[in-house]
């Protein structure tokens, strides 16, 4: 199991990338942040989630 | 047109007309007499940098500024625009000019001894670090939903010793309550209600762009005085 966000998420085993677009969100509107270490946007598609990983996914809207 | 009767009506040009001169000692005996001296000594010695001088972006420089915050970065590509004026700080007789040098402007009709420092620049992944490395705290004021996760992102991972507070958030005429600060990671906190996108028919409106810049700012000031430590977040945090 994957913390996503304080939520237990059967994620282990996929890229960031793929849970993201998966979960609906817009990679290009998202600070990920692994086990305390930000994923940078071009990473994210390599970066493998495994047990134990703790996510913080913070998605951005538009306005300022 | 509505008149108030029985009070002495001033016409534009005479309530318009320019004020008279104050010197520094003036400025600061007039915080003084409010607020500890320890305090003014800290927003004196402090250094923020601002990256978007739209809604948000010019609302936080004219409250820190307000507050007397001795050293403000302030970075933005664009010129004035008539667009820009239903929310943003800058007037008439400031469309076409650089938002930088307008707010340069505007905060020294406020307090000209801060030291404003601008880059009229448009923020890149590669620039982002070399413009805002040492600067100890720096607010995301951009407009864009792209372009805000690239700045976090990018200062984040490359200027670890500063915090960066962001705005989430803040379009249209919903409850003005939503809106609030939360420490997301151990270097960011977003103000904003995370969810009001600006978009075709629901823009951006003056109130909740100046509370969420309200927030941005407040959190400044309780970070640079310490206020932060007694007012900790319930965050989950």
């Amino acid at each position: 199991m994957v913390t996503i966000n304080g939520k237990q998420e059967e994620a282990a085993g996929m890229t960031i990338l793929a849970y993201l677009e998966e979960a609906g969100y817009s990679p290009d509107r998202v600070v990920v942040e692994k086990n305390l270490e930000i994923i940078p946007r071009e990473a994210l598609g390599a970066s493998l989630l495994e047990d134990g990983d703790s996510v913080e996914v913070l998605r951005f809207v538009g306005g300022g | 047109m509505q008149r108030a009767e029985g009070f002495e009506i001033k016409e534009q040009a005479e309530s318009n007309r320019k004020g008279p001169n104050i010197s520094k000692e003036e400025l600061d005996r007039a915080f003084d007499e409010r607020f500890p001296l320890w305090m003014k000594e800290k927003l004196q010695a402090a250094s923020v940098a601002i990256a978007g001088l739209g809604g948000l972006g010019s609302n936080i420089a004219v409250s820190l500024a307000r507050s007397g915050v001795g050293h403000l970065l302030l970075v933005d590509f664009d010129i004035v625009d008539v667009t820009n004026l239903n929310r943003q700080m800058y007037t008439i007789p400031h469309l076409g000019m650089p938002k930088t040098e307008a707010l340069r402007e505007i905060i020294s009709r406020i307090n000209p001894w801060i030291d404003v420092q601008t880059v009229q620049v448009k923020v890149t992944p590669e620039n982002a670090a070399e413009l805002f490395s040492g600067w100890p705290i720096i607010c995301e004021a951009f407009d864009r939903a792209d372009q805000k996760a690239m700045l976090v992102g990018t200062l984040l991972s490359q200027c670890p010793d500063s915090i960066i507070i962001s705005g989430n958030g803040m379009a249209g005429l919903g409850d003005a309550n939503l809106i609030r600060t939360q420490q997301k990671l151990r270097r960011l906190f977003v103000c904003g209600d995370g969810s009001t996108e600006s978009a075709p028919g629901a823009g951006l409106m003056a109130p909740r762009v100046a509370i969420c810049a309200g927030h941005q700012a407040n959190k400044v000031l309780q970070l640079i005085t310490g206020e932060q430590e007694k007012h900790r977040e319930q965050e989950h945090y």
